[in-house]
């Protein structure tokens, strides 16, 4: 029998998280710090819109770009929340999450020999999907030093005459770096020197803790060359809904509806409606989470640097990203150390591209108890491994 | 920054003040401060705790009255209401909009003993015009705590 595979899936490694998952799935009292989705459940008045329209009978499929009602919506409030202009009907999409749109946004802009630019430690399917897409992916590592943002030198040196699409996931997973507006001006100038396109992952837009979230799309001249995607999982805690969107040029837009028309047919109407509340009447729902998050933000901080352990001040997203090299182990032997010694999961930085060796990644989505408890045997453990280096050395 | 304080100590008035200042970005010696000027200014009237009282063995017995009175001239329904919650049984004393006037709150040992509170002192007083009394049988939420459940994480452990 013939290989029933494909050699470029096969070719694509598994998520690093899946390997941990399991280990840590085994372990029955472990606590985790390794979750990358809210501890809220959907405000209630937005689940509550969900159910009623079920109860009303919405029970088909939406047009191919989502209820227009939604997408309405959308509008409304990137022009509140962001100064930013869409119109409804021919430069949004509603897509399955935000990775959904992820994909469909580089299947719809590059050619097989494409490169796509990826800074990391990032998400972890800009990668795979660039692949699939046929594109070839060519990694920006970005540095401590610059608290992980992506600099105009570092996209400078990255470029070649093949470079099409830039990626650019700010608030970032895993490390909690932002873009401030000075960055992205100063990235700008570069993406339209080249020429390139830019894809801007922003699903953690509403989790910024120093001040309003600045979109590269608002910057001038860049609009044009943006797909911005965001959802509705990071913001309302609604991440079993999948929910996301696109907004970009009605070209773009276009083909990605295509793609989106032939995949997936429509994003589950459910969730449409329900979304429709969350943008109405949800502002202050995302306000006490924010707060909720950016106190959990600060003790964490604050508890890191008691222990004397480096680590930048992370101002968006609800990861922190600690700098575990004075241990002299890699990322996967701290964590699995951790995990044996202290039944505490985190997730070794290296699940978000090899830069993020000599990090973890410890998710602040979790109540206070628990993260004290957690800190608690950080400490223990940060102080157990100081002293065995001391005695070895 | 002080209805930043108040909403964290509603929910836990035990919470160490020192980590009330690291989560709230700010130092200590000011949220001392903040909250002994609240407690003077009458802001903070004290530091209770919720407490499930179905999970002891302690007898209690939770009801809401409807009151209605004849407010009086020059005080209109202040004299009346003082009358009611200078009693110990009384737990609180609301002016309520609409079809009744008074909600009081009270809290006995038996249904007998809050029935003869109600027939005895409270019917009994002069501005009463009439009352309806409602027991409470299960408490599901209170002060915005669910007691009915516990909640569980249901997350994945691990995801990226």
């Amino acid at each position: 029998m013939r290989n029933p595979l494909s050699e470029t899936i096969v070719g694509i490694k598994p998520s690093g998280i899946r390997k941990f998952f399991d280990i840590v799935s085994e372990m029955k009292d472990a606590i985790s710090l390794g979750v990358g989705e809210p501890d809220f459940e959907t405000p209630w008045h937005i689940r509550d819109e969900g159910i009623k329209s079920l109860e009303k009978g919405k029970t088909f499929y939406t047009s191919n770009s989502g209820l227009v009602e939604l997408r309405q919506e959308i509008c409304n409030y990137l022009k509140r929340r962001y100064d930013i202009s869409y119109r409804a009907r021919e430069e949004v999409l509603i897509t399955v999450g935000g990775s959904e749109a992820i994909d469909i946004a580089l299947r719809a802009m590059v050619d097989p020999g494409d490169e796509v630019l990826i800074p990391q430690p990032s998400y972890v399917s800009y990668e795979p999907c660039a692949i699939l897409a046929g594109a070839k992916p060519v990694v920006i590592e970005l540095k401590h030093e610059n608290q992980f943002r992506l600099t105009a030198e570092e996209l400078e040196a990255a470029i070649t005459d093949k470079t099409k699409i830039l990626i650019l996931p700010f608030p970032n997973n895993p490390t909690g770096a932002i873009m401030e507006r000075a960055d992205l001006e100063a990235i700008a100038r570069v993406i339209e020197k080249h020429d390139l396109f830019v894809i801007s992952d922003e699903i953690y837009s509403e989790l910024c803790y120093t001040e309003n979230h600045v979109s590269i799309v608002n910057i001038p001249g860049m609009w044009e060359r943006t797909i911005l995607i965001n959802g509705f999982s990071k913001s309302y805690a609604m991440t079993g809904w999948r929910l996301g969107y696109a907004c970009g040029p009605e070209a773009i837009i276009a083909q990605m509806t295509k793609i989106h028309q032939f995949c997936i047919m429509c994003a589950p109407t459910t969730s449409q409606y329900a979304a429709v509340d969350a943008l109405k009447n949800g502002d202050e729902d995302v306000a006490k989470m924010r707060e909720s998050y950016d106190q959990r933000r600060r003790y964490l901080v604050h508890a890191f640097k008691e222990m004397g352990l480096e680590c930048f001040e992370p101002f968006g997203a609800f990861y922190i990203f600690p700098c575990i090299k004075e241990f002299g182990m890699t990322s996967d032997e701290f964590a699995n150390r951790f995990l044996q010694e202290e039944k505490v999961a985190v997730v070794p930085g290296t699940a978000f591209g090899d830069c993020g060796e000599g990090f973890i990644r410890i998710s602040y989505a979790y109540s206070m108890e628990r993260l004290k408890e957690a800190i608690g045997r950080l400490e223990h453990f940060v102080a157990r491994l100081r002293e065995e280096n001391a005695k070895n050395s | 920054m002080r209805e930043k304080i108040l909403s964290i100590i509603e929910k836990n008035s035990r919470i160490d003040l020192k980590e009330l200042a690291v989560i709230l970005g700010v130092e200590e010696v000011d949220i001392v401060n903040e909250m002994e000027l609240m407690e003077k200014e009458g802001v903070i009237c004290g530091y209770h705790t919720l407490i499930d009282w179905e999970k002891t063995s302690a007898e209690k017995v939770n009801a809401l009255i409807e009151v209605r009175v004849t407010p009086q001239r020059g005080n209109g329904f202040d004299s009346i209401a003082e009358k009611i919650y200078k009693y110990s049984e009384v737990h609180a004393v609301y002016l309520i909009s609409g079809g009744y006037d008074l909600l009081v709150t009270l809290e006995g040992k038996s249904l007998k003993e809050i029935s003869s509170f109600v027939s005895e002192k409270l019917s009994t007083l002069d501005s009463v015009l009439s009352t309806a009394t409602h027991f409470i049988l299960k408490k599901y939420k209170d002060h915005g705590t669910i007691l009915a459940k516990k909640e569980v994480d249901e997350r994945m452990q691990v995801t990226p």
